[in-house]
């Protein structure tokens, strides 16, 4: 049976802190936050007016999308996910616009939900009895898979196509599913990672929830806390990860620079059984979830350099701290330092996983751990079972970053987890 | 009347063919090489400017930039 390594070699991403690997690794180290007050979310009447979106002024977006693309565009997600897609294989070192339909390369984009905007702007015709007025992009940037397909125009990608759903676990779940489609040799190379809007209607549901906090309208750097007992819920947040991965063999080939090794990646549910439902995890489901992820690594973990967890500035961050310490435990593995990229981008929901895995390689490709920002008043509860000191709050540079573990959860008692380690040749 | 249906067409050529590539024999599809489904957005467009109707089985018969100036013509008219 074929049992490929499978390595990562290029990395793109939009996030709300930052657009592309320098910029995003700067605000990373810096912790510039891209939390803003959004006035159309106070005109909106939301409780929460704050959100993280990616900037997009000082970018060309005719590098990104043709004219014609262009034209009647409302998709936010599409467009980050073109910048990040695009950048991730410009990145990888491969051609955008190749002549010829490669069959060994797929996209896997995943997406909650694709183009609300654009959907929006349909019903108001359709409801009007105007279907015929619809323009010929309304399916495009309504349907899941359009961003995935639209960059596997870009690239020819002649291998599986399609976009993943499976709540906030979906960038961390794509990532995985190529990953296993490189290693079972059916693709040798895939494009991978997701996408999410910015975009009220997104939100809405969640400000409905009332999970989302509503007293730092003023303060927005102050209003994504993971880890913190002020903590009051997530930020709504937005943009897009996209990676390239492939096979260690291929890479080796063409010489590609490479960022990280993939060594574990397991998906699971908790059921929606022994304290889980569609709206919290099973604490076990999280925990065989990680325990999985470390027991069917290719290469053995002996010890986690870093975790970058889920951690979303909800009460439940202290059950995924207890989470991750009873599973290490119980793998006899040390507690490694946590952090929580949601501090400076706030909770990308679909995109998180994808923005947040390359966060998690950035720290073993330059050696260093980010801070975790906005949790100077650590929780009481996560202060009694984990170690203040595993929590940083200032970035380090070391030597040590080896093998770096990123978890994402999602509504659905969804669970993903993967292993990044460091690749010396 | 090609002048302004070349301002419609415009946005929905590829990036490397200019409106000066526009002739009333252009073929909407072949030698323009406008994606099929962006015909529905020129056709939708057409409507709006000249406020006009287009029937499914014009748009059918309308290959040619010309075609298309002659639907216009007829409609406008009538």
């Amino acid at each position: 049976m074929t049992d490929n390594r499978v390595v990562v070699t290029g990395m793109g991403v939009c996030a709300p802190n930052g657009i592309g690997l320098a910029a995003f690794r700067q605000a990373l180290v810096e912790g510039k936050s891209g939390i803003r007050h959004h006035s159309i979310l106070e005109e909106l009447k939301f409780r929460c007016q704050v959100a993280g979106a990616p900037d997009l002024n000082d970018i060309d977006i005719d590098h990104y999308l043709t004219r014609v693309e262009q034209r009647g565009l409302n998709a936010s997600g599409i467009i980050y996910g073109m910048i990040a897609g695009q950048d991730a294989w410009v990145d990888a070192g491969l051609e955008i616009g190749p002549e010829k339909t490669d069959y060994s390369t797929g996209v896997i984009m995943g997406v909650g939900l694709s183009g609300p905007d654009k959907f929006r702007d349909g019903t108001y015709l359709i409801d009007d009895g105007q279907i015929r007025r619809l323009s010929s992009n309304t399916v495009i940037q309504t349907m899941g898979s359009g961003c995935a397909s639209m960059l596997a125009g870009r690239i020819g990608a002649g291998n599986q196509v399609t976009a993943n759903s499976s709540a906030c676990a979906t960038g961390t779940e794509a990532i995985i599913m190529g990953y296993e489609r490189i290693r079972s040799g059916q693709a040798t190379t895939m494009l991978v990672g997701s996408t999410c809007a910015s975009s009220p209607y997104i939100w809405a549901g969640f400000d409905a929830m009332r999970i989302l906090p509503s007293v730092y309208n003023d303060t927005p750097h102050q209003a994504s806390r993971p880890l913190s007992a002020s903590a009051k819920g997530f930020v709504p947040s937005s943009g897009s990860g996209a990676l390239v991965i492939e096979s260690l063999e291929h890479a080796r080939q063409r010489g590609a620079e490479i960022y990280a090794e993939i060594i574990s990646g397991h998906v699971s549910s908790g059921g929606q059984r022994d304290g889980g439902s569609l709206t919290s995890p099973n604490p076990l489901g999280v925990q065989t979830c990680i325990q999985r992820t470390i027991a069917s690594a290719t290469t053995p973990i002996n010890k986690i350099s870093a975790i970058n967890g889920h951690l979303t500035a909800t009460t439940k961050d202290a059950d995924e701290i207890q989470n991750w310490k009873i599973a290490l435990t119980e793998c006899e593995l040390q507690l490694a330092p946590i952090n929580s990229t949601k501090g400076l981008i706030g909770h990308a929901l679909s995109a998180s996983g994808s923005i947040e895995s390359i966060a998690a390689i950035l720290q073993l490709h330059h050696q260093e751990i980010y801070a975790n920002v906005n949790c100077e008043d650590l929780h009481p509860q996560i202060a009694d079972m984990y170690d203040a000191d595993l929590i940083p709050t200032t970035t380090t540079q070391t030597t040590e970053v080896d093998i770096v573990l990123k978890a994402s959860f999602g509504f659905g008692d969804i669970n993903a987890c993967i292993a990044f380690k460091r690749y010396l040749g | 009347m090609i002048d302004e249906l070349k301002a419609i067409i415009q946005a929905y050529l590829p990036d490397d063919i200019s409106t000066e590539d526009i002739s009333s024999d252009s073929h909407l599809i072949n030698d323009l090489r406008i994606n099929s489904a962006n015909l529905v957005d020129i056709v939708i467009d057409v409507e709006d400017k000249f406020d006009i109707e287009i029937s499914n089985e014009e748009i059918e018969n309308m290959s040619t930039v010309g075609d298309a100036i002659s639907i216009i013509e007829r409609k406008a008219k009538t």
